[in-house]
């Protein structure tokens, strides 16, 4: 604990307007605890995070001075007691939860949209937009160790998407404009191996890394259809599935992005995002085949599946972005429609399950609901709150 | 301190400084072709290209997966044509037509603040 009293913390707090009374002050005598039911909640406007416990539904500090938090993300490390938070304006923040302060921050790319951690905990990626490529990091320290540009056709650099770890210290992502995915291998950090499969499809907007570390699946916004690869089997090269989803309907404007990070997978059945359509599409990931989809609420951003997978929660882009739709896994029907509030960004399940936490951007709130009885079960108070981020995060692949 | 001060004067300021430019703006006539959006409206608008078209463009609008927004990126282009990307988006692109969320007054609103540097959020009462 003395390590939270730290005089150049505490000015890096001042710098940063920060709460200084609670980093300098509560921590030392706070008592001991354990970090398995703590997250973060993003407050994206003022470059703030909200420290929560899922136990007693609470917050218990906040960290501020993290710059553009907008499309923030958030991994951990394996102990749970840091958060390495990807910030839009390149910045990553290194955050204590147990005694909520900044650990270290460093401004490494001027657009930034992502990141992962290592199998081994030991290295963080960043993806960025500007300049296009890849960093990474030591996690302990925040120092560079490798920087991956991702050059494509005549010099230019193309913007990274769908950032993930996989087992054997390796990071799997996408190019968006050059329509590649490439597989580093970071066993060596000083000497990353590359791996570049090309022609993958039209404009891979996300992708998503199954739980067990072995197939990568990049979403494509300019066709219909999504790019597989199997890392087991590299050799095979990327396939294409469910081509041509939309069977050649004109799609509808896409107000939002979907995301596939946290994906659904509820026994061999996964459940996708369509993209400019009012739909959920299941796949059968024996055969990587469509098993039907599902008419829903409006364009799908975050399909979840509670981590028993017998619900899965979406939410959509505008304007039906009041709305929460569950659908009844077994049989594949919405089973009820919540409206939590204004501008539902993201969705995060308690690590079993009996709780998920829903961010209402432009209520200023983030409600727990009982996932068994769709009760509100609390409420916290937040500032254009968008994701939310808990430390069961940390023993999980591709989150 | 400074955000907490500024909490309980800005929107009021906001507020004010929007009044006064609409009754200019809507003096001005000549301008006008169809109409300004009012003051609430306005502020719904920076909301919404805050938040949601900087979803693509950023918080900022530094630009993301869409181009910066800024003043200096878009000196080049008439405000007109932002107007007509913004109601009718641009086709092999991801760029959205948002005709039907927002009417061709709040486009031209939005072009020409886009133009001038967008003004940020008033904090809100809490």
């Amino acid at each position: 604990m003395r390590l939270c009293v730290n005089a150049s913390v505490v000015r890096l707090c001042l710098l940063a307007g920060a709460m200084v009374p609670l980093a300098a002050a509560a921590c030392p005598d706070a008592p001991p605890r354990g970090t398995g039911d703590l997250g973060l909640i993003v407050e994206r406007a003022v470059g703030r995070l909200e420290v929560i416990e899922t136990t007693g539904r609470t917050m218990l500090g906040r960290i501020e001075g993290l710059g553009d938090l907008s499309h923030a993300s958030i991994v951990y490390s394996r102990d749970g007691r840091y958060g390495f938070v990807f910030g839009r304006d390149g910045g990553l923040t290194k955050v204590d939860l147990l005694c909520p302060r900044i650990e270290r921050r460093v401004m490494q790319a001027g657009d930034s949209i992502g990141g992962a951690i290592s199998q081994d905990g030991r290295l963080i990626a960043v993806e960025n937009y500007t300049p296009g490529g890849v960093k990474v990091f030591s996690a302990e320290t925040l120092e560079l160790l490798a920087d991956i540009p991702t050059e494509y056709a005549d010099g230019k650099r193309a913007k990274v998407v769908g950032l993930a770890d996989a087992p054997g210290n390796r990071f799997v992502f996408s190019l968006f404009e050059a329509g590649e995915i490439w597989v580093a291998d970071l066993s060596d950090p000083q000497r990353p191996a590359l791996e570049k499969f090309r022609s993958i499809g039209k404009e891979p907007y996300d992708a998503l890394i199954t739980p067990d570390g072995r197939y990568y699946l990049a979403g494509l916004f300019g066709e219909d259809g999504l790019a597989l690869l199997d890392l087991w089997h590299p050799e095979r090269g990327v396939r294409r599935v469910l081509d041509g989803y939309g069977r050649g309907e004109e799609k509808l404007p896409v107000y939002k992005m979907p995301h596939l990070r946290g994906w659904a997978l509820a026994g061999r059945y996964a459940y996708l995002p369509a993209v400019g359509r009012h739909e959920v599409l299941v796949v059968d990931t024996t055969t990587w085949t469509e098993a039907g989809r599902i008419r829903v609420a409006g364009q799908p951003v975050f399909v979840m599946a509670r981590p028993d997978g017998r619900q899965v929660w979406v939410n959509f882009a505008l304007p039906d972005n009041d709305t929460v739709q569950v659908i009844d896994t077994e049989s594949r029907a919405v089973m009820t429609t919540l409206k939590p509030g204004k501008a539902v960004l993201h969705l995060e399940f308690t690590p079993r399950g009996e709780a998920v936490w829903i961010s209402a951007r432009d209520d200023d709130r983030v409600i727990v609901y009982d996932t068994a009885s769709f009760v509100p079960l609390a409420e916290i108070q937040a500032d254009k709150p968008s994701g939310i981020f808990l430390t069961a995060r940390a023993f999980r692949i591709g989150l | 301190m400074a955000i907490s001060a500024s909490r309980g004067l800005a929107p009021a300021l906001l507020a004010a400084a929007m009044t006064l430019y609409w009754s200019v703006y809507t003096a001005e006539g000549g301008e006008l072709r169809a109409g300004v959006p009012a003051p609430a409206r306005q502020a719904e608008l920076v909301h919404m290209v805050r938040h949601d078209c900087g979803s693509c463009h950023g918080l900022t609008l530094a630009g993301g997966l869409g181009p910066a927004l800024l003043p200096a990126a878009l000196a080049i282009r008439p405000a007109e044509y932002v107007e007509q990307v913004i109601l009718d988006g641009r086709p092999g692109t991801a760029m959205p037509p948002w005709r039907g969320l927002i009417s061709e007054d709040d486009a031209r609103w939005i072009a020409r603040q886009l133009r001038d540097g967008f003004p940020n959020e008033a904090l809100r009462e809490r």
